[in-house]
């Protein structure tokens, strides 16, 4: 299977954690991972989910003000 | 209080009590120490710096304290909690990092020099101080503090309890008259945090300063400032710049909450603890931790009371103050006392001026201060029969 990957890109890692938490609490699957290199020079955590969780996603965010940078596609 | 769980001692090693709990709580409470052992065994990387999976554990751990910390406060956002070493250094962000010259701060006579060194200090800069004068038990006349405002006040700075005499300052209502007046109000919960409800959004607390080491019962090295949905945090400068772990390909420091102002590797370890110690504090609930201390609060200020030659400061009633009784024996220096119950009856307390030499002033004491017990909620009424005892035969022998 080969699933694509949402991935969001937040500015700090306290944003990650708050994002995780919303997600788990709405039952979102996702995990924190290193920044793809490819994707910031950074050396932060990302927030990657399934892609085709991404309406609930928007939603999720949207509904708790939560900050992040960017949503990717990987 | 405490039945069916196991109980620390406020009995040190060699047998002596604990009453110095306004300046560091001891013992604390069961899963502190094992909550740091375990952190420092298990997930002690450097939270949120590098991306592998202790890391984010340690990171993890360090946002379930903001999340408690918020929580605790009624502060509705966790990312709006910014951790730092103690109350000091969060008192001093904002200080420095929100005042202008040119603006005028409205406080009491009762802080602590946590409050007013800064202020010092920023008043050789252009900022103005009006320190409103309490009555001789410590307590504030809110409409002193309105009286007090100028067209240039932008903040009133209040200790939510004196750490001298435990009387409780009127914040709630300080709350009001700031946000009446479109100023801000930052309270110094040193003495409070953990043992009296404070909920931001109903207090009108727009900055609220807290320290981990007292009555929020985790250890040392702890602390820090909660913003309140009112401040624009693009107003409060960062005093210190450096690594967050974020926006490394920058030199200047971001913008956002909470990086903006936590450069520099956090006390993840003494977090650890803090988060133990607020989970410990929820789970009994603030209210019964108060009740204890009243009650405790309460023996010593009757015992106290019939003792001859003793004067007690403050406000002389249980349920008007914190459990930290200031006091003197007539004919008896506080440092003498200091050493004699240390020495001789094994009771640990803090006697002098306490870093608050305006709350002293205030209330008569200085510049010999006085003889401070400090309860926490781990001390028991045998520990206040025990001080009872002890301050009677000190009193009897220079009578
Ligand atoms: C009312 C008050 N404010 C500030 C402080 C300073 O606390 P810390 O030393 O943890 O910064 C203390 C205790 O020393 C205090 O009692």
């Amino acid at each position: 299977m080969n699933a694509s990957h949402a991935v969001i890109l937040v500015d700090s890692t306290s944003h990650a954690l708050r994002i995780e938490k919303l997600f788990q609490a709405s039952g979102l699957a996702c995990k924190l991972i290193p920044v793809p290199r490819h994707l910031s020079s950074d050396c932060g955590v990302c927030v990657r989910c399934n892609s085709t969780d991404l309406p609930l996603i928007h939603q999720v965010l949207d509904d708790a003000r939560a900050p992040y940078h960017s949503i990717e596609i990987l | 209080m405490m039945s069916g769980l196991p109980v620390p001692s406020s009995r040190t090693k060699d047998g002596a009590i604990y009453l110095d709990n306004a300046a560091t709580s001891w013992p604390k409470p069961p899963g502190v120490a094992a909550a740091i052992v375990q952190f420092l065994e298990q997930s002690a990387a450097n939270p949120g710096r590098s991306g592998h999976r202790m890391s984010v554990e340690a990171a993890r751990m360090v946002y379930q304290a903001r999340e408690e910390i918020a929580s605790l406060f009624g502060a509705p956002d966790p990312l709006r909690v910014i951790f730092g070493q103690n109350i000091t250094d969060a008192i001093n962000l904002v200080l420095h990092g929100f005042l202008h010259p040119g603006d005028h701060v409205v406080t009491s006579s009762m802080e602590h020099n946590a409050v007013m060194r800064p202020l010092r200090v920023l008043e050789s800069k252009g900022v103005s101080v009006t320190c409103v004068p309490c009555s001789p038990d410590g307590r504030l006349d809110p409409q002193q503090i309105e009286d007090a405002i100028q067209p240039k006040t932008r903040l009133i700075v209040l200790t939510h309890a004196s750490n001298v005499c435990g009387t409780m300052l009127p914040i709630r209502l300080a709350g009001e008259i700031a946000h009446r007046h479109q100023i801000y109000l930052l309270v110094d919960a040193a003495q409070t945090a953990g043992v009296f409800p404070i909920h931001m959004e109903q207090d009108s607390i727009d900055f609220l300063a807290f320290t981990g080491h007292k009555s929020l019962y985790g250890p040392t090295g702890t602390g820090g400032l909660v913003l309140g949905t009112r401040v624009d945090h693009e107003l409060l400068a960062p005093i210190r710049q450096g690594g967050t772990g974020s926006r490394s390909e920058h030199e200047t420091q971001p913008g956002f909450l909470p990086d903006r102002y936590e450069s520099g590797t956090p006390n993840s370890v003494g977090l650890a603890g803090l988060l133990a110690a607020i989970r410990w504090i929820s789970s009994m609930g603030v209210e019964a931790i108060r009740s204890h201390e009243v009650n405790l609060c309460n023996r010593l200020l009757v015992g106290l009371a019939e003792i001859p030659g003793i004067t007690i400061y403050g406000t002389q009633s249980a349920s008007q103050q914190t459990a930290t009784i200031g006091f003197n024996i007539r004919g008896v220096s506080p440092s003498t006392a200091a050493l004699q119950l240390d020495e001789e009856f094994g009771i640990l307390c803090r006697v002098g001026l306490h870093c608050a030499p305006a709350a002293h002033h205030t209330i008569g004491t200085f510049p010999e201060g006085c003889i401070r017990f400090g309860l926490g909620v781990f001390n028991t009424m045998d520990d206040i029969d025990q001080a009872l005892f002890a301050i009677r035969q000190i009193a009897r022998e220079v009578q």
